[in-house]
């Protein structure tokens, strides 16, 4: 009854540290530019497939090719006369959803190799943190570049690199907030009373040290959306058809020098305006929340 | 400090030793049969049956990475698929050309970044701060290939000021003694080809710089205004002495190990950055040769440029390491 007590006294105290700090954020002119970016996007990328769908093998229309912008086609159309508009609205579910899972997938798997190496220390901590410092020996990009190359170009390799590349950097907030939380008193009691150390771990410790996981997953977002948009761009990422504004760039690249400027500005346009919103949303976070223990979000 | 500088030396070992297993298993990681990888799908069994030998691949995998490692330290880096020429030639000849990209980068990077931290810093909340880091945001927020894009066809196809791609026109002729085509050109007084070897530069460098000076200025910032509120700072300006003095010659010393750490970091990004930078602008570095492999599947290029690239990476960031004692004195008691 006691524990049960406690814990709900626990959540309480979270729900108004929550609240707190979303009112620090919205008072924020900044981050409250880029929270509304971000649902800007997401709901661009949930509305516009169900309203205004799309199948991007049946869309060249030759005779359109290469057409300025004008009130018919409000980007122009690129090589194959397809209009820019469209594609960069439905690049939108893409790169959201790369930026989303390959974040997920280095979160759980960094949070849940950092919180072991944080709990248990020996050995098994210095074996985890030793890969963790290989994985960072290697600029992030080339690793990512190098992981697709084994496993072939596509979208799902395309999150698993870009999760892959992230994990050292989730597993050191993990750690280190293993480490400082589990010094405090509700763990030692926990502990005293015999409760199981991954219960400890995932209920105790995890959720108070929540804050700087989840700036550095706002701004790793950001990253991954770039560095999709360059896989994709190098034809390692999404496959044409496919409307990713990464592949849509590399597409269109070369119609530059006859003066087709369009078909490059607005995917890139796009791109910009997703990792500018995620950017401030996770400056304004880390502001709001102010995790002392953010480990500096490794830029590609 | 001879004692930190071996203790960081050692502490790179298991590094290096890990990171050499990566590399060494990447061509292992490609499903498949690597033989196979490297021939291609219609080889012949015998060809593949060579390839396996001349690979090494029969032998137990372990064995295999000590001949590998072997090889590496007697410059043998393997051969390209396509043209059969040694890597370690290769790279010789590539390598010059990314080292001169990325150093002008940086260098743009710090002529720019640095004073801009700085100044915001100093000036906090003004005008320019906020648009500094403003820019600076979006600097971190583009993705670098396709400002070189939009940069090339402003200054390239439209105004026509600046070549888009190469390093040197090909009507001009300039002997290479260090693979830097600038200082080359400096140095044997070819005013035509350094004119124009500089002009081949200058898109591909800022491009490349975008990302290194925004966070470059961002971190000068921040570490800055940390120092700046420092009772120190305070005291030093309260007994007169002069703000330039007090800001540039106590703070940033204490605020420059962080941006000495960031710095190093960037030249990992500029090495990376450079494989889209280089392929866009057609920079005959190590960047495009990679992209170009990856494309025609010849993986031992690969293998070995981003071997490289790597070795590259850790010895800056152990060059950072050893900044931090002459920075700091107290790393070297720590």
């Amino acid at each position: 009854m006691e524990d049960t007590a406690l814990i709900s006294q626990q959540t309480m105290a979270r729900n108004t540290f929550f609240r707190q700090a979303f009112r620090r954020l919205w008072s924020s002119g900044s981050a409250r530019l880029g929270l509304f970016m971000v649902v800007f996007l997401v709901l661009v990328a949930v509305i516009v497939p169900l309203a205004w769908p799309y199948n991007p093998k049946t869309d060249s229309e030759l005779t359109q090719r290469l057409q300025q912008p004008s009130w018919s086609h409000p980007f122009g159309t690129d090589n194959q006369g397809r209009d820019i508009f469209r594609r960069v609205a439905h690049g939108a579910p893409i790169s959201l959803r790369v930026g989303l899972l390959a974040v997920a997938f280095g979160l759980l798997v960094g949070t849940v190799l950092g919180m072991i190496s944080g709990f248990f220390g020996g050995w098994l901590d210095s074996v985890i943190m030793r890969i963790m410092d290989i994985i960072l020996a290697f600029p992030a990009t080339l690793l990512a570049i190098a992981i697709v190359a084994t496993r072939g170009p596509g979208l799902e390799n395309t999150m698993f690199a870009i999760g892959i590349v992230s994990i050292p950097g989730y597993a050191r907030i993990a750690r280190s907030m293993v480490m400082t939380l589990i010094e405090r008193e509700y763990v030692s009691a926990a502990r005293a009373i015999g409760v199981a150390p991954i219960v400890i771990l995932f209920k105790h410790v995890l959720p108070n040290g929540l804050s700087p996981l989840i700036v550095q997953s706002t701004l790793n977002i950001a990253s991954a959306v770039l560095e999709a948009a360059a896989l994709g761009f190098l034809g390692l990422g999404a496959q044409p058809p496919q409307p990713e504004w990464g592949a849509m760039l590399s597409d269109s690249y070369k119609f530059l020098t006859v003066g087709a400027w369009w078909p490059v500005l607005f995917p890139g346009l796009a791109i910009m305006f997703t990792v500018l919103g995620f950017n401030l949303l996770g400056d304004g976070l880390r502001d709001a929340l102010d995790p002392r223990m953010v480990v500096k979000s490794r830029r590609f | 400090m001879l004692t930190y500088i071996v203790r960081r030396l050692l502490a790179m070992v298991p590094v290096l030793i890990g990171v050499s297993i990566i590399v060494f298993l990447f061509i292992h990681m490609i499903p498949g049969d690597p033989a196979v990888a490297i021939l291609g799908e219609r080889a012949t069994p015998e060809s593949v049956a060579r390839m396996r030998t001349e690979l090494g691949l029969d032998k137990p995998i372990w064995e295999q990475y000590f001949i590998y490692i072997g090889n590496i330290f007697q410059g043998d880096w393997g051969r390209s698929i396509r043209s059969n020429t040694p890597i370690i030639d290769e790279i010789r000849v590539k390598f010059p050309a990314t080292a001169e990209l990325a150093i002008a980068a940086m260098i743009i990077a710090l002529l720019i970044g640095l004073p801009a931290g700085i100044i915001s810093a100093a000036r906090r909340n003004s005008l320019f701060d906020s648009t500094a880091m403003f820019v600076a945001l979006i600097g971190v927020s583009m993705p670098v290939f396709w400002l070189g894009l939009m940069l090339a066809f402003l200054f390239s196809v439209a105004l026509g000021w600046l070549p888009f791609s190469g390093r040197l026109d090909s009507t001009l002729v300039l002997q290479t003694k260090t693979g830097f085509m600038v200082w080359d050109a400096l140095m044997t007084a070819n005013w035509n080809a350094l004119g124009n070897s500089f002009a081949h530069l200058i898109l591909p460098a800022v491009t490349l710089s975008t990302i290194p000076m925004a966070i470059i200025a961002r971190m000068t910032r921040s570490s800055l205004l940390e120092e700046l509120g420092q009772d120190y700072v305070r005291t030093a300006k309260a007994m007169g002495f002069n703000e330039r003095r007090v800001l540039l010659g106590h703070a940033m010393k204490n605020a420059s190990l962080p941006v000495v750490t960031t710095i190093g970091l960037q030249v990992g990004a500029l090495l990376s950055g450079a494989i889209l930078t280089e392929t866009i602008f057609s920079w005959p570095g190590i960047g495009r040769w990679i992209f170009s492999a990856i494309q025609a599947r010849d993986y031992p290029i690969v293998q070995g440029a981003a071997l490289l690239i790597t070795l590259v990476f850790m010895a800056v960031n152990l060059l950072v390491d050893i900044s931090y004692a002459f920075l700091d004195p107290r790393i070297r008691y720590h």
